[in-house]
């Protein structure tokens, strides 16, 4: 492009006096090209199925945002925050002082050290941001990134655009029992997570509890991955935006928290998962100084700060809930219990439809497996997976909405996945009610 | 700092002593962050606000006002927050509905097109990501930009994060009889700019009105600027954040607008500064759909989203401007008037004590020579710095009043040549001024 456009240019400045506009045209199409960090980035799954469910009267158990209402407290944090003058204005730009200082006191409570809030915290625009912070302001060419599947998809597209190779490992499903599954049975398998570490593995992202399957990482496991991390001397970037929805019998464990791993850890909050307010986005990076100002950079760079008041009623609402951890009137806990609920009526349904659900110990997400159904989709002509094909046609005919499990995977393990589709059961109980309406009467049509 | 490639574990064990002291020290031995941060860890924003805090100087620096938005844009917000489940969680990812739309209206009335809302859109968070995501959808390692300086600091920075290298070329006070003692006198030389071309330049970045010079470009200016971008096929990246701040008659005027402009023009805008309300961070980048959707993909793998709520109270104040547009009920009418008087005011007081302020024609800021001031700057550390950056921080420690030293707004390459300078922001409460103007005047008088 360099020695062509150099060429057009001389070829230009010579027949301007003759208009050549033909010379004009094809170098629009040279100079508007894109820059090469996004090739191939432009897809996006929320993109096609936010569109296809947009439909009101198709059930919605696609996206993952809630239909409940946030708490009221939240919402009138918010109200009083915009009518304060000088919180319409810039606050400090890697984070609100008051927000900072009450997410160092909710996680130094509950990783039981100190966290500074202005050399180890980042408030950034929702977990989204935290995770772009983190890669752009730790990962480059040349470095692999390893990526647990199924994962949240915006990983690899983030890992490619900072130019690193993303290096796949799935959990796979391990029991005994053909139903009655959990998330609890999918494991990576040790030998095989060691195989894919190597001197250029600059980090592993995690995200427990997982989105799709919910599964929460133990203790062991986590150990498992923090010895690989310090052996090779791996970042790990944690996505903890679930942090607080686990149910019964299960404890979300901070792989930041075990020995060794605080200095090489980037551990990734939101708000908008915590109090149910997606459409705030904000989240936050937490970590060792010398990793978090990397981080720093990259905000001070790209947007340099987050919006003031919903920083202001966020740190309200944390430092309510924060005198309130381990009653049973902690957001944190009581939403878990209300979901818990849910988790159970959807699997239910799920069943009586014939497909096989996977209890998830943690999250609002629940992937069920198809296989059961016997639906054929072979006439259906595209190139995509059998779960892509299942959705459009369950949306189509039987307006319920979900998400193929397959856009969470690389290309080599769709046919692992390509049978599981994922429900989101975050959402009113009117809306359970339509979905179960639809899921009885599935056999029926 | 290299990283060591840990080959085999025999390796390391032969060195334990020194692998356990990097451990301690950091935990990690390899290099951590990636060298695309390189040369953009320094910002001025981060070094004076926590100087002017830490001081309680009196804030005419950083530029955002300290007086209330209008209550009409308050209440918009809470009526956002208060209005239904669906304000609270995600909206569409490249822009809320109800505001692509409105502004879609908005500007197709001014720049006199059909604008997509859907296609020539996305919304960011603030100007600034607006910013962003332009340099990191358009420009690739070794692309050159063209910057027009004095600019708005972080132009610098994006463009060397995209591996983009900034080429500047300055606005110089034309030669006349008389100082240049306002903005109108900076000006582009026709040559400067043609002589900057080369095969890699992508884009140029302008800013009208300016910051920090508060320049309004004239529609000659800007036909010169167009002229070059249709000849040599280049993209307009226009900063329009303070489009409504023009004085003494002076007219905005969109680039876009321009015949062969609009499809190659990025615009950017803000709320922020649009409606006093700079925390709000809800900005737009606005353009031809064939480029508007790179910028979409940068920001779908970036941030994805913006706050709803804080989308749908901008969609209702620019739905009232729409409505009162040119009427002495436009907010976009009365700010401008209420600030006119505030830059007069601050101008008079500076010549008052013997300084030269630079008149904007528009914008929230003005800057002044400050060459006649006679200051004993005995500060060791700040020895090494500009002049200008010496006199701003002896001003917030010493005299309690915070500006910001101009020289921050040039290259590196060019700072040491434009000392003298520096940038008052008078888009606050009179008693703010008033507080500066008695800073001012109580220390020339000692003098």
């Amino acid at each position: 492009r360099n020695s062509g456009q150099h060429l057009l240019c001389k070829l230009t400045a010579a027949a301007s006096s003759y208009k050549v506009l033909f010379v004009f045209t094809s170098m629009a199409s040279v100079t508007h090209k894109n820059a090469k960090r996004i090739e191939g980035l432009d897809k996006n799954v929320w993109i096609t199925f936010t569109s296809v469910a947009a439909d009101p009267t198709i059930v919605n158990l696609g996206q993952g945002y809630p239909d409940i209402p946030p708490p009221s407290y939240v919402k009138e944090g918010l109200v009083q925050a915009v009518m304060v003058d000088r919180l319409n204005q810039y606050t400090r730009g890697f984070g609100h002082p008051t927000l900072v200082k009450a997410l160092s006191q909710v996680y130094g409570k509950v990783c039981g050290r100190q966290i500074d809030p202005f050399k180890e915290i980042l408030v950034t625009v929702g977990g989204y941001g935290s995770l772009f912070c983190s890669i752009q302001g730790l990962i480059e060419e040349g470095d692999e990134v390893i990526i647990i599947e199924p994962f949240f998809d915006c990983y690899v597209p983030m890992v490619k655009m900072a130019g690193a190779k993303p290096v796949f490992i799935p959990l796979r499903l391990k029991s005994d029992r053909k139903t009655d599954i959990s998330s609890a049975d999918w494991f990576l398998d040790q030998d095989e997570l060691a195989s894919k570490f190597n001197s250029k593995t600059k980090a592993i992202i995690i995200n427990t509890p997982n989105n799709p399957i919910g599964k929460v990482f133990t203790r062991n496991e986590l150990q498992a991955i923090a010895d690989l991390c310090i052996k090779h001397d791996t970042l790990c970037l944690s996505d903890e935006v679930y942090e607080w929805l686990t149910y019964k019998g299960h404890d979300h464990v901070k792989i930041a928290t075990l020995p060794g791993m605080w200095d090489r850890t980037i551990t990734v909050g939101s708000a908008g998962k915590t109090f149910s307010v997606t459409g705030w986005k904000l989240g936050w990076s937490i970590g060792p100084e010398h990793l978090v100002k990397h981080l720093q950079t990259v905000m001070q760079n790209s947007l340099y700060a987050c919006p003031t008041p919903l920083q202001e009623a966020v740190a309200q609402g944390l430092l309510r809930d924060y005198e309130l951890m381990g009653q049973p009137d902690c957001y944190f806990s009581s939403l878990a219990e209300e979901l818990q609920g849910k988790r159970d009526r959807i699997a239910t349904i799920l069943k009586q439809a014939g497909m096989n659900p996977v209890i998830p110990e943690g999250g609002y997400f629940m992937i069920a497996d198809v296989t059961a159904l016997n639906q054929h989709l072979s006439h259906v002509e595209d190139d995509e997976p059998y779960d892509y094909k299942f959705i459009k046609w369950m949306t189509k005919e039987k307006k319920l909405a979900a998400i193929p499990v397959t856009a969470f995977c690389g290309e080599e393990s769709i046919k692992h996945f390509e049978k599981y589709i994922r429900f989101c059961f975050i959402k009113q109980d009117s809306t359970l009610d339509a979905a179960e309406a639809i899921l009885k009467n599935w056999n029926k049509a | 700092m290299l990283r060591r490639p840990v080959r085999n574990w025999a390796s390391i064990w032969k060195r334990p002593v020194r692998l356990i002291n990097c451990q301690k020290k950091t935990g990690m031995a390899r290099q951590l962050h990636a060298r695309r941060l390189e040369g953009v860890d320094k910002n001025i924003w981060v070094e004076f606000t926590q100087l002017t805090a830490d001081y309680k100087a009196v804030n005419v620096g950083q530029g955002f006002p300290d007086f209330s938005p209008p209550s009409f844009i308050q209440e918009a917000f809470c009526s956002a927050i208060t209005g239904g489940a669906s304000m609270h969680q995600y909206t569409r990812g490249f822009g809320h509905p109800a505001l692509v739309k409105i502004l879609a209206k908005f500007f197709g009335r001014i720049v006199g097109r059909d604008i997509d809302p859907m296609e020539d859109f996305q919304i960011t968070v603030g100007a600034y990501q607006a910013l962003f995501c332009t340099f990191q959808a358009l420009i690739d390692e070794g692309d050159e930009v063209i910057i027009v300086e004095p600019f708005f600091d972080c132009y610098q920075p994006m463009v060397k994060m995209a591996g983009g290298t900034p080429v500047y070329i300055p606005l110089k006070p034309r030669k006349s009889t008389g100082p240049a003692l306002s903005s109108a006198d900076w000006v582009l030389s026709p040559e400067e700019l043609a002589s900057n071309l080369n095969p890699r330049t992508k884009a140029i970045v302008i800013n009208t009105p300016n910051n920090p010079l508060g320049k309004v470009y004239q529609r000659d200016e800007l036909q010169m600027i167009a002229d070059f971008c249709i000849k040599h096929d280049i993209i307009c990246i226009s900063d329009e954040v303070y489009e409504w701040l023009t004085y003494d008659g002076a007219q905005h005027i969109k680039i876009a607008s321009l015949p062969g402009m609009w499809e190659r023009t990025v615009t950017i805008g803000s709320a922020g500064k649009s409606f006093s309300a700079t925390g709000w961070k809800v900005g737009w980048a606005m353009g031809p759909g064939n480029i508007i959707k790179h910028l979409k993909t940068i920001h779908q793998n970036s941030v994805y989203h913006c706050a709803t709520a804080a989308q749908e109270a901008v969609a209702m104040g620019f739905q009232r401007e729409y409505d009162t547009f040119g009427t002495e009920d436009s907010y976009f009418k009365q700010l401008p008037a209420q600030l006119h008087k505030k830059r007069l005011r601050l101008a008079e007081c500076l010549r008052s004590v013997g300084l030269e302020p630079v008149m904007p024609q528009g914008g929230y800021f003005m800057i002044t020579d400050i060459s006649s001031l006679q200051v004993d700057l005995n500060d060791p550390s700040t020895k090494d710095e500009p002049y200008d950056f010496r006199i701003v921080k002896w001003l917030i420690k010493e005299k309690g009043l915070a500006t910001i030293p101009v020289s921050g707004f040039y290259s590196p390459e060019h700072r040491g040549n434009v000392q003298n300078y520096i940038r008052f922001c008078f888009v606050k409460e009179d008693s703010t001024l008033k507080a500066a103007e008695d800073i001012i005047r109580q220390w020339s008088v000692k003098k």
